[in-house]
């Protein structure tokens, strides 16, 4: 609960891939040269996978792919790392969320996390005693350097009123994503029925990696009525659902803390 | 070195169960107020079987212990760890226990034998020792949604923003409050 002197807060806005992507930056390095280079980094991953996955420029590898124009051999060997997430996706989540959907190729519900992880990585390891918060679009990778200074305090959007917040989750060193339709309609649709899911408002996953965390939320979004059974048996993460009547639970259990209490 | 730990673990036990019974009317609570067609007693109950708390070091036993508590009105609120609430207006605070993951204490304020606001006053990812442990640690539930600026918050996680939607995302309010 203490304030450390060095608390001071450092942001950086930037838009990629048609995100706003947020850092926060507190402790040694968060208003120095060395933080302006990692972030410079950080966005630069940002922008080369989005010239990979994109599937809005046509030119992008996974467009190509999409329309056969290559064959994943020919892709970076990211893409076939990407592709394999969201098989995993697909089998752990029951087929509700498909990186292929009605004959398309959109492994955006996948790429989302990894990229943030990947481009948290200059953080990570250029900024010695610096903890950071690199939000994109509203999911995030959260790291704190120090861990006598407080969490990184998370509010969790209401989804019937985004000025809001229904929940605040303290986050040293996870990642935390969020699914709804809030801010754009029908853009997760359950892909074994290719409608959109109507039980949940919003689904939010707190887990060890943003891969993970977006992942989950994304399926248990899809899954519906089922999400919040479905993503309690996942282990080692926590969640808040939004139920579309406004209702809100909070789920999961950290089955890997309990394995150590003995 | 063995019995004094395991005398320990014991107590925090039975505290987080009775706690936990806290935590239980808060979801039961939440989902009751949430409105809608959930059954305020079926949410409750399901809620409570996963239950992130349970996963302190009560793990599975904690949970059975919610699953198997009747607890889905919110005025079996005497379950609350001190016990002492009345039909009047009052607020319970449980006492700190010191789990293996840092010190749990919940306050449940309860009137004419509802509850009416539930406050976690210390959770363990407050604890710095554990810190690996609590990396990612439970949401805590806003009775009332409120503004980020009450809420004293770092960063918002919501449904995709985009970047046409930032401008009046609370993010967009933060991130220009920090620089």
């Amino acid at each position: 609960m203490s304030t450390a002197t060095d608390d001071r807060v450092v942001r950086r806005v930037a838009h990629v891939m048609g995100m706003p992507i947020s850092l926060a930056l507190r402790g040694r390095h968060a208003g120095d040269l060395e933080a302006h280079s990692a972030w410079a980094e950080a966005m630069a991953a940002l922008k080369d996978v989005d010239r990979v996955f994109s599937t809005y420029r046509k030119d992008s590898f996974v467009s190509r792919l999409d329309r056969g124009a290559l064959d994943v051999v020919d892709c970076p060997p990211e893409v076939a790392e990407v592709l394999a997430l969201g098989e995993r996706a697909r089998r752990e989540s029951g087929g509700a969320f498909d990186v292929r959907r009605s004959g398309r190729l959109d492994p955006s519900g996948v790429v989302k996390g990894w990229a943030v992880e990947r481009a948290a990585r200059p953080l990570r390891h250029h900024l010695d005693d610096t903890d950071f918060c690199l939000s994109a679009g509203g999911d995030m990778v959260c790291h704190v350097a120090d861990p006598a200074r407080d969490p990184w305090r998370i509010g969790i959007e209401d989804p019937h009123d985004p000025t809001r917040v229904v929940a605040v989750v303290p986050v040293r060193d996870g990642a935390v994503a969020t699914s709804g339709l809030a801010h754009r309609g029908g853009h997760v649709v359950d892909a074994r029925t290719g409608r959109v899911p109507e039980a949940l408002a919003s689904v939010t996953v707190v887990a060890a990696d943003l891969v993970t965390a977006d992942i989950d939320a994304t399926a248990a979004f899809a899954l519906g009525a089922e999400g919040p059974g479905w993503l309690a048996q996942r282990p080692g993460r926590t969640g808040v659902v939004v139920h579309a009547d406004g209702a809100i639970q909070v789920v999961g259990e950290r089955s890997h803390a309990g394995e150590r209490g003995q | 070195m063995v019995n004094p730990t395991m005398n320990r673990l014991s107590r925090n036990l039975t505290w987080l169960l009775s706690t936990l019974t806290v935590v239980v009317l808060l979801f039961g609570y939440k989902t009751s107020t949430g409105g809608g067609s959930l059954s305020a007693d079926s949410s409750a109950v399901s809620s409570a079987g996963t239950a992130p708390i349970s996963g302190s070091s009560s793990g599975s036993s904690g949970s059975s212990g919610l699953s198997s508590d009747p607890s889905s009105s919110p005025s079996a609120s005497s379950g609350s760890s001190s016990g002492s609430s009345s039909s009047a207006a009052s607020t319970v605070t449980g006492d700190v226990a010191q789990t293996r993951w840092g010190p749990v204490q919940v306050a449940v304020s309860v009137a004419s034998g509802k509850v009416t606001d539930v406050q976690v006053v210390e959770y363990p990812s407050d604890n710095p020792r554990d810190a690996e442990i609590n990396s990612y640690a439970l949401p805590i539930l806003i009775k009332e949604t409120i503004s980020a600026q009450s809420a004293n918050i770092d960063m918002v996680s919501g449904a995709t923003v985009t970047s046409g939607g930032y401008i009046q995302s609370l993010q967009s309010a933060l991130d220009q409050a920090g620089v």
